[in-house]
């Protein structure tokens, strides 16, 4: 409860007492240069891939025959994970959509495809604050998401929140460690040489530290998107961002 | 199919240096990294890399392996008179991946 409390408080203060930081700020000039401009940011090959197929139809139906231009999806990644009839992270309802509206089949997680679309809906969301979804339902998730958080696994022990809450802006192996807001993704890491989703960074972070990853799609993977969405309240989305 | 982006400056002043800077989508694969089976994977890289301006060669590169994916490459021209920018990208493949550019020259 009282960890409750202190997380309510925190998402209270005002804009001037906010010591929250992108992993952005963290990056080297260069590669922040990187990110900004979008004829050098190799996300953007995605999200361009994301428009081609925003308008390709799967079985006489394209994204663009119901949702309209893509750019009418402004704001909506910055709401995401949402709660349908369980929670859903935009993967997900991108893969839902197919299903059931296009009749395809859903897409593999960390596909070219997948990550093109969630690219393209994330982009048209850049710049604005990140909004969590209101939603009573996902208290209860939010709520789990941060007891995984803050559960020590792996053959390291370790949480979550070891690194990126009580150590976050000291380095690990020479790399600083962000505060873990995951305000850019799908994003391009260098490390990858391509696009991944934020379950691949936190299935990553699961390897790092011995730990079996959950499952792409596991409710415990989007619960700890739910949380560390809510915990980033605010801060403008940046998709798709680039990381070392 | 890659898919490339091309940023040049619309217009330029004549006799001035400008910059072309090009991305493209490419694995480059290198060769030596091996699959899930433990087999390697064949090299598949863009080896060759050639810009034209009004049709002669004014750039080009070789890359190697070592090259990371999605090649990035910045290099700059002289401005002489206005006309078409192509981008050439041959990769182990024999496949050629061209763009265009259009500049004017004030």
């Amino acid at each position: 409860m009282r960890r409750l409390a202190l997380a309510l408080a925190l998402m209270a203060l005002p804009a001037a007492a906010d010591d929250r930081r992108s992993g952005f700020d963290y990056m080297g000039p260069d590669t922040q240069a990187m990110q900004r401009d979008d004829t050098a940011n190799p996300g953007m090959l995605w999200v361009r891939d994301g428009e081609a197929l925003w308008t390709r139809a799967e079985d006489g139906r394209s994204c663009a025959d119901c949702h309209g231009a893509v750019d009418g999806m402004r704001g909506v990644a910055a709401r995401y994970p949402v709660f349908d009839d369980a929670p859903l992270s935009l993967e997900q309802r991108i893969n839902r959509c197919r299903t059931k509206h296009q009749g395809a089949a859903p897409l593999a997680y960390e596909t070219q495809e997948l990550l093109a679309l969630t690219a393209v809906v994330a982009h048209q969301s850049r710049g604005l604050p990140a909004a969590p979804d209101p939603d009573p339902r996902l208290d209860a998730v939010r709520a789990e998401g941060e007891r995984l958080f803050r559960q020590r696994q792996g053959q390291l022990d370790l949480a979550c929140s070891q690194c990126h809450d009580e150590n976050a802006g000291k380095r690990l192996a020479g790399n600083p460690i962000p505060q873990a807001h995951p305000t850019g993704y799908p994003l391009y890491r260098l490390e990858w040489q391509g696009m991944g989703s934020l379950q691949r960074r936190l299935r990553n972070c699961q390897g790092a530290v011995r730990a079996e990853p959950y499952a792409y799609g596991s409710a415990e993977l989007v619960a700890l998107e739910a949380y560390l969405m809510a915990r980033a309240r605010g801060m403008p989305l940046e998709t798709p961002a680039v990381r070392p | 199919m890659p898919r490339a982006m091309i940023n040049v400056p619309q217009s330029v002043p004549r006799g001035t240096v400008f910059e072309i800077k090009t991305l493209v989508s490419h694995p480059m694969e290198t060769g030596f990294r091996p699959d899930e089976s433990g087999r390697l994977r064949p090299r598949d890289i863009i080896h060759t890399f050639v810009c034209t301006y009004n049709g002669e060669e004014v750039f080009r590169a070789e890359l190697f392996p070592a090259l990371a994916a999605n090649p990035f490459l910045s290099f700059t021209a002289v401005a002489t008179e206005s006309g078409a920018l192509a981008f050439h990208w041959t990769d182990d493949h024999g496949a050629t991946h061209t763009e265009t550019a259009r500049i004017t020259v004030t």
